[in-house]
């Protein structure tokens, strides 16, 4: 097995406050190694977006540790955590979620430029190679109200590389397309794993997309129910 | 540019009428702020101008004679009825000596002696009440500005040359070149010629005084070479009190100044300098509430926008300046429209409000001072009304705000 990018130890989350305190994971560990593409399924109200929430770095376990690049989150203050996650999480959300007010290639360059402090050439750069490998060259400069959904999506998936995270988190990221635009998002992402070898954690309950990936991950009740490898894949 | 000015910038230009609200209360607000500040400010110089035009701001004259009550013998009580004794000399004595000393007073611009008294004016059968300044041209004009007032002749009072009020002359049915007679109470009096006409605007100093020179004042009111008083011009009018305690100190004459005899000009106008620091006060507070609460809808509108910025590593003090940046900028442009339309009415008032000689009624007074000033307070209250809104935007929490699309 590759090295481990992302491991989940003994992770538990509760919500609320005494008495109406509820666990939504119950002790979760997990790993993920560099390169994977692997599936995490269950039904709505299974945890499995806590888990990502979790993963994602936007919100922080009730026990247990989550460790990317062997590096231990829970160590970092909040300012630390969130720039930690704009360099190692690239997020792919089921609704776009690309800032209205800004074209394509800012929107991929916002990520940089948060890091950074201030834009400058070779982000002008990346962000138009990364455009350019989506597709989407030719509409850099657009306003994203412009765009198609899935357009919007691949935009989506251009900015999640951005800062080349070391996963990249999809949630539903086909949920809200047509069937050939979730299509052509799905190769995209399948494209930029085989190549460049980037992590990729998707959450779904579509099991015929779950299907295309390598491993699947099976969340039910705040539990791990089932992880295996996907032998059958075909792209 | 930095990433937050960048931010801040587009947040701002893509909110178009959000923006055209907050920027339009700023501008209407800081225009207030200009035009009310301009308007009293000028208004309140043109009234001290006006009062002090024919009033110097420090006069000196011969004191009272205190009554001295005889001391009562031991054992004995004293009934005492005293009643001001009736001055009969008024003349300063040594006053060129006290009018030297005055002007080398620091803070003192200019001072000069005049003999002032009672007499009748008259032409034919007409007689007026007038007071007689005998002045020593030269120098009177340097304390009381009146030889541009002039409106007809000459300001001269050379031998029997006499420069009397465009009112009294009315009265009198007098103009430049005339005979008039001027007599006091006392039967001493000489025929004299108009030499010119003021008008000094002020109805009473243009009925009542005749200017003549010193030496005929002084003969007429029989005050043989002497001056009853002093008039002063100081540098800063309102040094003018502690000047006239100096100078009263120093001399042993009795010193007013223009703050005494004009105690309700000024109490009226502190009473009108602080209504319009509280009208300024409250359109601060109106603007401030007016950005607070648009930035504050607009970080709600924009949580989905916030929850994406942290998501992807903007960090909790950056979306704070990216909302502080964008009150600070609605505050500098505000304040930079804001003095445009400022500037502006205050023009068209002075142009538009004219007395019928042409002269502006409105001197409004549009300093630097004013302008930096009013930026400064809308720059303030940009950043103050958007510190609520950022701490907002700050404490959303991007899990839930992603979730919820």
């Amino acid at each position: 097995m590759a090295e481990p990018v992302l491991q989940l130890h003994g992770l538990v989350k509760d919500y609320g406050e005494e008495p109406v305190r509820t666990r939504v994971l119950h002790g979760v560990d997990l790993t993920v190694a560099k390169g994977e593409f692997a599936a995490i399924m269950g039904p709505s109200g299974s945890g499995k977006s806590t888990l990502l929430n979790l993963i994602g770095l936007l919100d922080r376990p009730t026990g247990g540790r989550v460790e990317i690049d062997g590096q231990d989150t829970g160590a970092l203050d909040d300012d630390g955590l969130t720039r930690y996650r704009g360099r190692a999480v690239g997020f792919v959300f089921q609704f776009h979620h690309l800032l209205p007010e800004f074209t394509a290639l800012e929107n991929v360059m916002l990520p940089m430029m948060a890091d950074k402090g201030r834009p400058d050439p070779t982000m002008v750069e990346c962000a138009s190679h990364l455009l350019d490998e989506v597709g989407l060259g030719v509409h850099r400069d657009k306003k994203v109200t412009l765009l198609s959904g899935g357009q919007a999506q691949r935009v989506a998936i251009a900015r999640a590389l951005a800062m080349a995270p070391r996963i990249v988190l999809a949630d539903e990221p086909t949920g809200n397309l047509d069937t050939r635009s979730a299509d052509e998002v799905f190769v995209l992402l399948r494209e930029f794993n085989r190549q460049r070898g980037v992590t990729f954690l998707i959450v779904t309950h579509d099991p015929r997309l779950a299907a295309r990936c390598d491993r699947i991950v099976e969340v039910v009740d705040g539990r791990i129910v089932a992880d295996r490898p996907n032998a059958a894949v075909r792209t | 540019m930095p990433f937050e000015l960048f931010v801040a910038l587009r947040f701002l230009r893509e909110g178009k009428a959000q923006t055209a609200l907050i920027l339009g209360g700023s501008v209407v607000g800081v225009a207030v702020i200009i035009f009310l500040s301009a308007l009293i400010g000028g208004l309140q110089a043109t009234l001290i101008d006006k009062t002090l035009a024919s009033q110097a701001h420090v006069m000196l004259k011969r004191p009272d004679r205190a009554a001295r009550i005889a001391p009562a013998a031991p054992g004995e009580a004293v009934v005492a009825s005293v009643e001001k004794a009736a001055e009969r000399e008024k003349s300063i004595e040594q006053w060129q000596h006290h009018l030297a000393r005055v002007r080398s007073r620091d803070g003192v611009l200019a001072a000069t002696a005049t003999a002032a008294g009672s007499a009748f004016a008259s032409r034919g059968e007409l007689s007026k009440s007038v007071a007689i300044r005998g002045i020593d041209v030269g120098t009177f004009d340097s304390v009381i500005r009146m030889a541009d007032k002039v409106m007809a002749g000459r300001f001269s009072v050379e031998g029997t040359e006499a420069v009397i009020g465009n009112v009294l002359a009315d009265d009198l049915g007098v103009s430049v070149g005339d005979k008039i007679r001027l007599q006091t109470a006392e039967g001493r009096g000489d025929v004299f010629t108009v030499a010119g006409i003021f008008d000094i605007g002020n109805k009473d100093v243009n009925q009542r005084w005749v200017l003549v020179s010193l030496r005929q004042a002084q003969t007429m009111l029989d005050l043989s070479g002497g001056v009853t008083t002093i008039e002063v011009k100081v540098a800063e009018v309102f040094d003018a009190d502690g000047i006239a305690d100096d100078l009263a100190a120093a001399t042993g004459l009795s010193a007013e100044s223009w703050m005494k005899l004009n105690q309700q000009l000024l109490a009226g106008l502190k009473a009108q300098s602080s209504s319009s620091v509280m009208i300024q006060t409250f359109v601060i507070i109106a603007v401030a509430l007016g950005i607070a609460s648009v930035l504050g809808v607009s970080v709600i509108q924009k949580s989905r926008q916030i929850g994406i910025l942290k998501a992807t590593g903007t960090s909790t003090g950056a979306l704070q300046r990216i909302f502080l940046i964008q009150g600070a900028i609605v505050g500098l442009a505000g304040s930079t429209g804001g003095a445009l339309v400022g500037t502006g009415l205050a023009t068209f008032f002075r142009h538009a409000v004219k007395n019928p000689y042409g002269e502006s009624l409105f001197n409004v007074s549009l300093t630097p001072a004013l302008f930096l000033g009013a930026g400064a307070v809308a720059l303030g209250t940009g950043l103050v009304a958007s510190v609520f809104p950022a701490r907002r935007a700050a404490r959303l929490d991007p899990a839930t705000v992603i979730r919820n699309g």
